[in-house]
């Protein structure tokens, strides 16, 4: 009995060194691919960052005068579609991808584009993936602070239009952090571009789709770092945005 | 003000596509091919040679043989690369591709866990192997993702007159994944696997896993390569997709393929016209 | 001076005047116009200052330039206005972390900057303490100076005799009678109203 006391301690603490061991190697590999200036890396974390920051563009343009409108604005089916709104937020990627590279391929009815596997497929994908996102968001931020405005900026004499572009600019710290859940949610999505980017090395290869890949080649040290400097990068962001939010506060109350 | 804000973003997003037309129309070329030529690192040694040569870009997109097959039919790519020769000579037929031609092979090896509990280790006879592998219901991790090596494998249990189906669930496990996540699944669970030699060689999660048949005939692996058909898709580049299929079969390339080693062992046997 | 127990329908009132109601059946007319030019010539206040997250000064330009004037114009007059309600030492505060004292002022302010020919007010002192609410009656009393009709609402007796000029006293929301202040307390024409001086009738 004793004996198997030992063993089983011997096993699990030899399991609990092969962790730490991998642990320990892709904090190595990810330090080795900060610090020796990988070119190769910084090429995919520039084009990760263009991606993920065009498509949060792009969805903000749409999505925030979407939200506001029907934050503001009442017609019928307005429930529905509030609804239907917040469901799309829970869009699954894979199937985004699948349905944008349906619309892109040469077979399909944006074919002449002749845009499927280059970075401007991938900043679509992520784009229509995180739309849903900020318009839902944003709506609900803007009704609540509508409900709080309302009638002082109706008796001021504020137009429908004038008076949700106010409420967008009075409540810009908490869409900022819509703006950012958003970017975070495009930086973290790999099914989507893997499909309609192809992963190509040097022109639609990204950070998750280059763990994906490593990964697969069983470089799992190097995988695990090139994660550890994705989530780094996503944390810079987001406490970058924590500090104009703490200063702007300050300044605006 | 936000309509201001949103005409200069379109005006912005229009200025990136015009230089996304602009970048275009610097040379290049989309291949479709397998993730075990992109895995092995094959494309990273010889499209740069190929380049310096002729300046033109090879854009790889690696998917299953079963994808590449198929997004060169709906002419998403210029040029298809891929190693399940039954059905390239199918689709050639029906005019999907044209201009196949052999570039070279591989073979296939077939990885087990060191324990071995099929007793296969050190065999040569690939068919009698499978056969002990069903019988001893070992576990076996099979890509099941219609690729090349897919139809291989299927292929030779045909051969062995063992119906993998049966197995499913139990010792039959079907990852539907590219060749490196099935050996990662192998190594996770200690399971046989068929993988083509390029593609374990340059995988670096071996664990347990080590080689338990090669060197049968049967596990001859041919790569062709083909253009997409231009009548089908008057898009495609055919000039340039042509350039790098003569390239592939010249001399050249066939050069290049041969010198792409890991560990002074050589991947790939370049055998176009032969 | 609007008086009234809770639920006798005192703000909705001042909503329907002041066009932000819509009224169910029947019309609201001013002068012989129709609601919706009219308002631009009204002001109001509520009973919590409602702030944009800017400064103070910014906060009653807002309202200016709504009205259509130029920057320079809403600037000065602003600061006009900060100075008379004796906010202008705090013009570049944020607004939303002033007190509540000093952010009723600041709607007085910007109300009053709009220069209306009646200003709306809905218990504007009622979550306010003795002092605020003593500034506050001296910035309506110089806002009713300068020669804009004041309309407000009340649960302060004391305060409706300091400030008013004519009581209209609602229940169960109809207007019950309309008297001017003096002969209100002493001589209340409906019986509901004198129950309600009385403090007997705190509700509708």
């Amino acid at each position: 009995m004793d004996l198997n006391i030992i063993t089983e301690n011997w096993l699990f603490l030899y399991y609990v060194e092969i962790c730490m061991t991998s642990f320990g190697d892709a904090f190595a590999a990810a330090w080795a691919l900060i610090a020796g200036f990988d070119g190769e890396l910084a090429d995919i974390v520039l084009l990760s960052l263009k991606v993920s920051l065009s498509a949060v563009v792009l969805a903000t343009a749409i999505g925030l005068p979407l939200g506001a409108a029907i934050a503001v604005e009442r017609f019928p089916g307005r429930q529905v579609l509030i609804v239907i709104l917040n469901a799309l937020m829970g869009l699954p990627p894979v199937v985004v991808g699948l349905l944008v590279y349906l619309l892109l391929s040469r077979a399909g009815p944006l074919g002449t584009l002749g845009i499927l596997f280059t970075p401007q497929a991938m900043v679509i994908a992520q784009a229509v993936l995180i739309t849903p996102i900020i318009a839902a968001l944003s709506r609900q931020t803007i009704e609540d602070a509508w409900r709080e405005y309302d009638e002082q900026l109706r008796s001021l004499g504020a137009r429908r239009l004038s008076a949700a572009m106010t409420l967008i600019w009075d409540t810009r710290f908490s869409l900022l952090t819509i703006v950012l859940a958003g970017f975070g949610r495009a930086a973290a999505e790999v099914g989507a571009v893997m499909i309609v980017g192809g992963n190509i090395d040097g022109v639609t290869r990204v950070m998750t789709t280059a763990i994906a890949l490593e990964t697969s080649k069983g470089d799992l040290p190097l995988a695990l770092g090139l994660g550890i400097v994705l989530i780094g990068l996503v944390m810079l962001l987001n406490a970058l945005a924590a500090v104009i939010r703490e200063m702007a506060q300050r300044k605006y109350g | 003000m936000g309509l201001i804000r949103t005409a200069a973003l379109a005006l912005a997003m229009a200025g990136v596509m015009q230089a996304a037309t602009a970048l275009a129309q610097q040379k290049s070329i989309t291949v479709a091919s397998t993730t075990s030529t992109e895995n092995s690192g094959l494309f990273k040694h010889i499209l740069p040679i190929f380049k310096a040569k002729y300046g033109i870009d090879v854009r790889v997109v690696a998917q299953g043989t079963g994808q590449a097959l198929d997004t060169g039919r709906r002419g998403d790519a210029d040029v298809v690369f891929v190693h399940d020769k039954e059905k390239e000579q199918v689709l050639v037929k029906e005019g999907a591709f044209v201009n196949r031609h052999d570039v070279m092979y591989n073979d296939f090896i077939v990885v087990g866990p060191k324990t071995d509990p099929a007793r296969v280790g050190g065999s040569k006879d690939v068919i009698g192997s499978f056969r002990k592998i069903a019988a001893a219901r070992a576990a076996f991790a099979s890509r099941g993702d219609k690729s090349g090596t897919h139809a291989a494998e299927l292929r030779l249990w045909k051969a062995a007159g063992v119906d993998p189906a049966t197995g499913k669930g139990s010792w039959y496990r079907e990852t539907g994944s590219g060749m490196g996540a099935t050996l990662n699944t192998a190594a996770g669970m200690g399971a046989y696997a068929l993988t083509d030699r390029g593609t374990w060689l340059s995988f670096k999660n071996k664990a347990t896993l080590t080689i338990s048949v090669e060197g049968d005939q049967r596990l001859f692996n041919q790569y062709g390569v083909m253009l997409v058909n231009p009548a089908k898709h008057a898009h495609v580049k055919k000039d340039l997709g042509q350039a790098f299929i003569d390239w592939l079969i010249s001399a050249d390339g066939q050069k290049a393929i041969a010198d792409y080693k890991i560990n002074g062992e050589q991947l790939f046997f370049p055998n176009a016209g032969k | 001076m609007i008086l009234g127990p809770n639920g006798a329908g005192k703000s909705v009132l001042m909503r329907l005047c002041h066009g932000l109601l819509t009224p169910v059946a029947g019309r609201i007319v001013w002068h012989g116009a129709r609601n919706g030019d009219v308002r631009r010539h009204q002001a109001m206040v509520f009973q919590r200052p409602v702030m944009l997250r800017r400064s103070a000064l910014e906060n009653v330009i807002y309202g200016l330039k709504l009205a259509g004037k130029s920057r320079e114009e809403c600037r000065l007059r602003a600061l006009d206005v900060l100075e008379v309600v004796g906010l202008a030492q705090h013009a570049y505060r944020p607004a939303r972390v002033m007190s509540g004292g000093e952010q009723q002022r600041l709607a007085l302010a910007r109300a009053w900057a709009l220069g209306p020919d009646v200003l709306f007010l809905d218990e504007p002192t009622a979550n306010l303490d003795p002092s605020a609410t003593q500034d506050i009656e001296r910035i309506i009393n110089a806002i009713h100076a300068s020669g804009t009709k004041i309309i407000m609402t009340t649960h302060n007796l004391g305060q409706a005799r300091r400030l008013g000029d004519e009581i209209l006293f609602m229940s169960k929301g109809r207007l019950m009678e309309q008297t001017p202040v003096d002969r209100f307390f002493g001589e209340p024409v409906s019986s509901e109203a004198a129950a309600f001086i009385k403090g007997e009738m705190p509700w509708d």
